[in-house]
């Protein structure tokens, strides 16, 4: 089933167009890969899918139902669409556990009570029970970056789009968020992931796709991406990437 | 060669000790030869004696100091009613400038010429204007009292430049909290009051500090539109015993609210400095 589709997207800045018609088809329980060169337009995709950035043309589709025309609230959809970011972005002035409590408390609006054991067992599933009652800057990078990953789960969201989430981390803790993903796909959650680690992409992916140029310019599985790529683009990027 | 030392410390540790004691008796020589200075000096002028008598007068001092406290708890009580109005003033004034919502634009255009007016007119302009003026309607009283629409003008004028501090704070709060709260789907109001706000806030209780400060000062100027506050009172004595003693007396309590206030602000700026880092 076709959880999450776009069609011809279109963002400008300026004049200048960071995605000039992008097509991508997730299925539900997927997970899809973006690589690409540095400024290829991976964040700015993934904002829009989650309307923090407004498209210019093309449409994106939730479900089969269009959550991209203009002037609509984007609070339900922003609601079903979990976006974990490289820096974290934790609430500095709440703890782990009010940071993921927060969303589902003012959004649908539920109370603190009825939270606190299903966020709890959140927080235990991924290894993080003994820090629900820290504030952020008393955590590693790592177990920020799983906080917030929770947080966004704490939503119940139904696709997850991760920014390049560990590329701010020591090279130690990539491997604890990694594991978060895999976890979640296991559970069958569909995600959409932009990476520059190739090598998780290969294991993990169900899909990469390559943005060039505002475009889609290949995509495929892992084993076809990463062993036969067919445009002489890709075969360059990744000749750089895997280096 | 190098010996490890017998009393336990690394060499580094005995130098800096060395260091730390010569910087003390430097110091300590250079503050004393001021001090010398002033105290063999400033009595050699040729008006000390006038000046003495006149600023420094033990007797005065001692039969004016407990009504001038008594006098500043006017200020005080002056200035606790205005600061709580000050804070949600400002608060208020520094929101309406940024509201979106194009039904509210006047409420926008409101705070800008808010801020732009109190601002640009000395406090002691706004206190006459106000004090004097909204009285001067006729109104019955209670509403005629100089308490109320001198604190009226402090409010306003404080509020602006609180609300600016505020705006400030608004934006110091970096625009990937905002992004995050809204990726979880809290609306623009929702993201306001509960991330931007009390992050905004925190990082600029040491400015709001100092205005509090300027604040209790500024409190004296409504002197000069009645109320008798300490300025006025150290006034009034100053009449009666033909001697400058009395404001002597009356910056001297204010120091011993001042200094430490400002100690402490200062002290609040230098952790936030430390915990940005
Ligand atoms: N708010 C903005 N205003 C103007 N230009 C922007 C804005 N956001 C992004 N861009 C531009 O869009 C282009 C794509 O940026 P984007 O961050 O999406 O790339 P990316 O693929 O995520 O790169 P990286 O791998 O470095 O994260 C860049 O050239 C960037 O300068
Ligand atoms: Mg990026």
């Amino acid at each position: 089933m076709e959880k999450l589709v776009l069609e011809g997207v279109v963002k400008r800045f300026g004049n200048k167009a960071v995605c000039d018609g992008i097509d991508l088809v997730v299925k539900a329980g997927q997970m899809v890969c973006l690589i690409g060169a540095s400024g290829a337009g991976k964040s700015t995709l993934l904002r829009c899918v989650n309307l923090l950035e407004p498209i210019e043309d093309g449409a994106i589709y939730l479900d089969g139902e269009d959550i991209s025309v203009p002037g609509l609230n984007p609070q339900n959809v922003r609601a079903r669409i979990g976006m974990v970011f490289q820096s974290y972005n934790l609430f500095p002035h709440m703890t782990a556990l009010d940071n993921a409590m927060l969303a589902p408390r003012r959004v649908h609006g539920r109370t603190r009570g009825e939270l606190v054991p299903e966020v709890s067992e959140l927080f235990e599933r991924f290894g993080l029970s003994e820090h629900m009652a820290q504030y952020p800057d008393q955590l590693s990078g790592g177990q920020q970056q799983r906080v917030a990953i929770v947080r966004a789960l704490a939503m119940r969201p139904e696709v997850m789009l991760f920014d390049e989430i560990t590329s701010a981390l020591d090279p130690q803790l990539v491997g604890e968020v990694l594991d978060v993903l895999v976890t979640l796909k296991h559970q069958g959650m569909t995600m959409v992931l932009a990476t520059h680690e190739m090598g998780f992409a290969a294991e993990a992916a169900d899909k990469v796709c390559f943005l060039h140029n505002g475009r889609v310019l290949e995509e495929g599985t892992p084993q076809d991406m990463f062993g036969a790529p067919k445009k002489p683009e890709t075969r360059a990027f990744l000749a750089r990437a895997l280096k | 060669m190098f010996r490890p030392s017998a009393t336990g410390l690394t060499r580094r540790e005995r130098y800096e000790a060395q260091q730390r004691r010569r910087a003390l008796i430097v110091a300590s020589a250079s503050t004393a030869g001021v001090v010398a200075a002033l105290v063999v000096l400033v009595p050699l002028a040729p008006g000390w004696d006038k000046v003495r008598n006149s600023f420094f007068n033990a007797e005065v001092f001692a039969k004016s100091f407990p009504k001038l406290l008594e006098a500043f708890w006017v200020n005080v009580m002056i200035f606790a009613w205005c600061a709580p109005a000050i804070a949600v003033l400002g608060l208020l004034i520094a929101l309406a400038r940024d509201v979106k919502s194009p039904a509210l634009f006047p409420l926008r255009i409101f705070g800008a010429a808010f801020t732009d007016i109190f601002r640009g007119v000395p406090v002691i302009l706004t206190v006459y204007l106000i004090g004097f003026g909204i009285p001067g309607l006729g109104l019955p009283r209670p509403w005629n009292s100089p308490y109320i629409w001198g604190s009226l003008a402090l409010i306003l004028t404080y509020s602006a430049y609180v609300a600016e501090i505020f705006r400030a704070g608004i934006d110091s709060v970096h625009h990937s909290q905002r992004a995050a709260a809204l990726s979880l789907g809290l609306s623009e109001r929702q993201v306001m009051r509960d991330v931007v706000l009390p992050q905004a806030v925190r990082n600029v209780v040491p400015s709001q500090m100092n205005m509090l400060i300027a604040l209790q000062k500024d409190v004296s100027l409504l002197s000069f539109i009645g109320p008798v506050e300490i300025f006025r009172q150290a006034g009034v004595f100053k009449s009666l015993l033909a001697n400058f003693t009395p404001y002597v007396g009356a910056a001297l309590i204010f120091l011993v609210v001042t200094i430490p206030a400002t100690r402490y602000a200062d002290h609040l700026m230098a952790r936030q400095m430390r915990d940005r880092r």
